[in-house]
């Protein structure tokens, strides 16, 4: 579209996503009709994405401080203080819309965003995560959707020589039409030396780095912000493109313009590229922007002030410099072999003045422009949750052992192996625990400190009570850093919801919501960062409630870290928490009976903390050999999992309590973990101190899997169908 | 022991090199930018992973023509040991300095995981720590690590005793399923014909501390400071 050409109409503004009532006050606030320009960034500032119109409302009731806080949400990653001086960056983003769309492309590019924005803040990245959701293996685009998913993460990532060394995959029709990809980012800086975005004084130079401008991505956010119809490959250009080689050349330039006493303020431009980045900076430090796009270094002709302001090329960042500071900066980036162009300066107007060719393209007030972005409490219905279903109600299986061969060689538990061989999880060296455990771990470079991360949700949960999932969602990571040792610190939250515009898509956000924070206050577990992605929908369908969390955690000591692998034969295996076989929304329902009913589990918050607490201490005093959370499958899929990770065997005790076998061994029972010891009696000794609950569940030995009255399920056996559907499924 | 790290734009397994070089050599190597056109006096000079320029055009292949590379040809050439791991093996291929080509990984994927090598010869600076026919394991990360030359230069190659390290099953047995990306004959890594040039897949700095999960990469660092001083 050409910008001198269009007059805005009625048609142009609802194209640009804006209702009639947002369109009146774009009016009043300007006090006359916007230019196409200005139109344009209101339409990108007051998108979903952007400005969480629909979301605030109740992501303000998250709790977002503690002692170990250094910056919650509102800057471009939170801060969580790791000691020593150290602090940890972190955040986690969705970009599941263009990664539908053009999943290679749509997937790096959100590897490449989410790192930017923990290095804009002076950390250098240290691993990414990610969690992936695919439509049902047998639709006809999951195979090229993961296939494209994978490769771009892994491209991206593996060319930046950042370590992808965790995540989670998963298949749900409910994701037919919608694929959620959420990439997340750790980094790690000096606890002194954070680099915020607010632009402080005036007349201040403003200065634009990285790759040059071009005409893709424009709109991104605001195709975030809408459903799809059955015509969504023509979206096809709204996806970026990403460089992940200069992405490495910005941040390596970047993190050495950090040690010199040069930046004010450094802001990535991300969605709504120069738009976003220039008004958030200068919202937060009090001042105005005057931009002269004609420095702005363009890859294509004739690019417009309307395509300048609201392209989202990748690889680019604006900074306010300190006086004097533009010749060194300069020099650092031309080593790097990056554009540098001083694009504008600060000023005391309060203005975002864009001029183009000698012509002012827009003159808004920046404060008005931040800040008054409509903020809706939208109708919301959050029906009763399912009656629990009682274990004795379940069908019980004909066979245990072939239950659980069925378990793991499905698409659910398989192996993620043909995954994250993909990945470069060890570049950097400090990969201390790999993918494949609980919660990956990397060392603080230099230290025998760690820091462990995992990404949970489980959306079959949340579905059926969002309250609960939330809450499940939440403690899932706690404990999964538990297993590995860690003090969990803190959270990020990647929200994937249908659209808001629904009361029952509003009441699965309220009530993941709900249940988020009740897990984070009773887990001093705050949220630091996070994201909202809504309209996930297709024709009317939307995606399964996916509040996916990101959690991190600090290993004091990595000398003193668990892991799943059983270690030798012989030792006891105890099982940690209560037990009651919640089969209701269990992957055994839903598996191998094709059911998803009756209410999921309930999380007790206390006996979470409690029980986590005991292990943890279990850990550090070396008082165990091998730990493991209990989740989708229950005890005996995750007994399979230990013996498969150590290539040793183990029995299950046989079971006289008072609940059905099958429930025993696939229900999901919250809270819970399995333990390997050569000192059972001890450990047992210290539980009962403890109040927690522990029961002897079997012994470690042999090359099988096996289970009273049953015959024993070889591990070769057991790893050829865990290890061989994700390949065979992929080939 | 002096050793020089060459930083290429895109290098991203220097700092992991360095930490290996110092923890063998008990100080830290000399990191040389890529523009400059002279490597300050070096007993080993070292090509690090990573994705040099991006790996645009051809991996190594433009990384091959940056300034410093015309020094460390000029080095290599006159009897300076080079080691050039992953990246630095596609760099110094490009260069000429060994033969072959280093194609797309048989899976057409990018692979990263453990994998077992049997220690071809023990006689150069790189691998006296090592027993001959020993099988070690240590970690490969790539895209285009499937070896590549004629039958006559492969036969040249195994004459000349030039094969550093093969891809080989627990026994040491160098088996097709044990070969990560269809390298030819399960070569993973190659000598000059002087065996003062090193080119190898595998990233021996990644296990070379056993808090990563192994040291089968360390006697490779020993080694070199042992014969290098």
């Amino acid at each position: 579209m050409s910008a001198e050409a269009a007059a805005v109409t009625p048609e142009l503004v609802a194209e640009h996503g804006l209702t009639g009532e947002e369109y009146e006050r774009v009016l009043s606030i300007l006090g006359r009709e916007p230019t196409i320009t200005e139109l344009g960034i209101f339409s990108v500032m007051w998108s979903e994405h952007c400005s969480y119109k629909s979301s605030k409302v109740w992501l303000k009731t998250l709790p977002t401080t503690g002692p170990q806080v250094i910056q919650g949400p509102g800057e471009n990653a939170g801060v969580v203080d790791l000691g020593d001086g150290h602090a940890a960056l972190f955040k986690m983003e969705s970009h599941n819309h263009p990664s539908f769309i053009e999943p290679y492309q749509g997937a790096a590019t959100g590897v490449g965003g989410i790192m930017r924005d923990v290095f804009t803040m002076g950390a250098r990245p240290v691993a990414n995560l990610n969690a992936l959701r695919f439509g049902a293996p047998d639709h006809p685009k999951t195979r090229h959707l993961v296939s494209g998913v994978v490769s771009g993460i892994g491209g991206y990532g593996n060319c930046v020589g950042v370590p992808t060394v965790g995540g989670e995959v998963n298949f749900d029709p409910g994701y037919n039409g919608n694929i959620l990809v959420n990439a997340m980012c750790i980094g790690l800086a000096d606890a002194d030396k954070i680099f915020y975005s607010a632009a402080r004084g005036v007349s201040l130079p403003v200065v634009y780095v990285g790759s040059k401008t071009g005409r893709d991505g424009i709109h991104g956010a605001t195709m975030a912000s809408a459903e799809f119809d059955d015509d969504s490959d023509e979206k096809r250009p709204t996806v970026q493109v990403g460089d992940p080689f200069t992405e490495k050349l910005l941040i390596e330039a970047c993190l050495e313009l950090m040690q010199e006493d040069a930046i004010i303020a450094i802001q990535d431009m991300g969605a709504a590229g120069l738009t976003s980045s220039s008004v958030e900076m200068a919202d937060k430090g009090g001042v105005g922007f005057d931009l002269n796009l004609d420095h702005v270094p363009c890859r294509e002709d004739a690019m417009t002030a309307y395509e300048m302001m609201l392209s989202e090329s990748q690889e680019r960042m604006l900074m306010v410099l300190k006086p004097g500071a533009e010749k060194k900066a300069e020099e650092i980036f031309t080593k790097w072999q990056l554009d540098f162009a001083v694009v504008g300066v600060t000023t005391d107007t309060g203005r975002l003045v864009v001029t183009h060719n000698g012509k002012v393209e827009a003159d808004m007030p920046v404060k008005t422009l931040a800040d008054s972005a409509p903020e809706y409490k939208r109708p919301w219905t959050l029906p009763e949750p399912p009656a629990v279903i009682a274990p004795q109600d379940v069908a019980a299986p004909n066979s245990l052992t072939e239950t659980l061969e069925t378990l793991m060689g499905s698409p659910h538990l398989c192996s993620r192996r043909w995954v994250w061989e993909q990945y470069d999880h060890m570049v950097m060296g400090d990969t201390v625990r790999r993918p494949g455990s609980d919660a990956a771990v990397v060392r603080i470079h230099g230290t025998n400190k760690g820091i462990a991360a995992s990404c949970d949700v489980t959306p079959r949960y949340c579905a059926a009570d969002p309250v609960e999932g939330g809450k499940q969602a939440v403690a899932e990571t706690w404990r999964n850093l538990t297993a590995t040792g860690a003090d969990p610190l803190a959270i990020t939250d990647c929200m994937n919801f249908g659209n808001p515009e629904r009361p029952e898509i509003m009441g699965q956000f309220k009530g993941c919501i709900d249940g988020m924070r009740k897990a984070c206050e009773a887990l001093a577990y705050p949220v630091v960062s996070g994201n909202v992605s809504l309209y996930n929908e297709t024709s009317g369908a939307a995606i399964p409630p996916t509040p996916a969390i990101g959690g991190i955690g600090l290993v004091p000591d990595i000398a003193h870290m668990a892991d799943i692998a059983l270690k030798s034969d012989g030792e006891t295996l105890l099982l940690v928490g209560d037990e009651q076989g919640h089969l209701g929304q269990s992957l055994y329902m839903d598996v191998i009976l094709g059911q998803r009913e009756g209410a999921p589990p309930p999380v007790d918050l206390d006996a979470e903390r409690r029980n986590g607490d005991f292990v943890r201490t279990l850990i550090r005093s070396d008082a165990v050999s091998a730990v493991h959370d209990l989740a989708d499958g229950g005890l005996f899929v995750a007994l399979a999992e230990m013996a498969l990770a150590g290539g040793i065997g183990a029995t299950l005790d046989a079971y006289d309590g008072p609940l059905p076998q099958h429930a025993v061994c696939f229900g999901e029972d919250q809270g819970r973990y399995l333990l390997a010891t050569t000192n059972p009696d001890d450990v047992e000794a210290k539980a009962r101190e403890a109040g927690v609950t522990c029961r002897r569940a079997g012994v470690t030995g042999g090359d099988a899997i096996a289970v009273a009255g049953e015959d024993p399920v070889p591990l070769t056996r057991l790893r050829e169908v865990h290890e061989g559907w994700l390949p065979n499924y992929m080939s | 022991m002096k050793a020089s790290v060459i930083v290429f734009p895109g290098s991203n397994c220097d700092r992991d090199v360095a930490v290996s070089l110092e923890a063998a050599m008990g100080r830290k190597p000399e990191m040389v930018w890529h523009g400059n056109s002279t490597v300050p006096a070096s007993d080993l000079i070292v090509l690090p992973g990573g994705f040099s320029y991006g790996d645009y055009l051809r991996s190594g292949a433009m990384a091959a023509h940056s300034p410093i590379m015309w020094a460390v040809v000029e080095k290599a050439r006159k009897g300076t040991p080079v080691l050039g791991i992953c990246n630095g093996f596609q760099v110094l291929i490009e260069a000429g300095l060994l033969p072959g080509a280093l194609m797309r990984n048989a899976s057409l994927k990018f692979v990263c995981r453990d994998v077992l090598l049997r220690v071809e010869r023990n006689d150069t600076a790189f691998v006296q720590r090592y027993e001959k026919n020993q099988v070690i394991r240590i970690p490969v990360a790539h895209h285009d690590g499937n070896y590549f030359a004629d039958e006559a230069t492969l036969d040249r190659l195994e004459g000349e005793n030039r094969v550093a390290f093969r891809y080989c099953d627990k026994d040491g047995v160098p088996t097709a399923n044990a070969n990560p990306n269809g390298s030819q004959r399960n070569i993973a890594g190659i000598y000059n014909e002087t065996g003062t040039v090193l080119g190898l897949m595998p990233h021996p700095e990644r296990l070379a501390d056993a808090a990563l999960g192994g040291t089968d990469g360390a006697p490779m660092f020993s080694s070199l400071v042992e014969v290098l001083h």
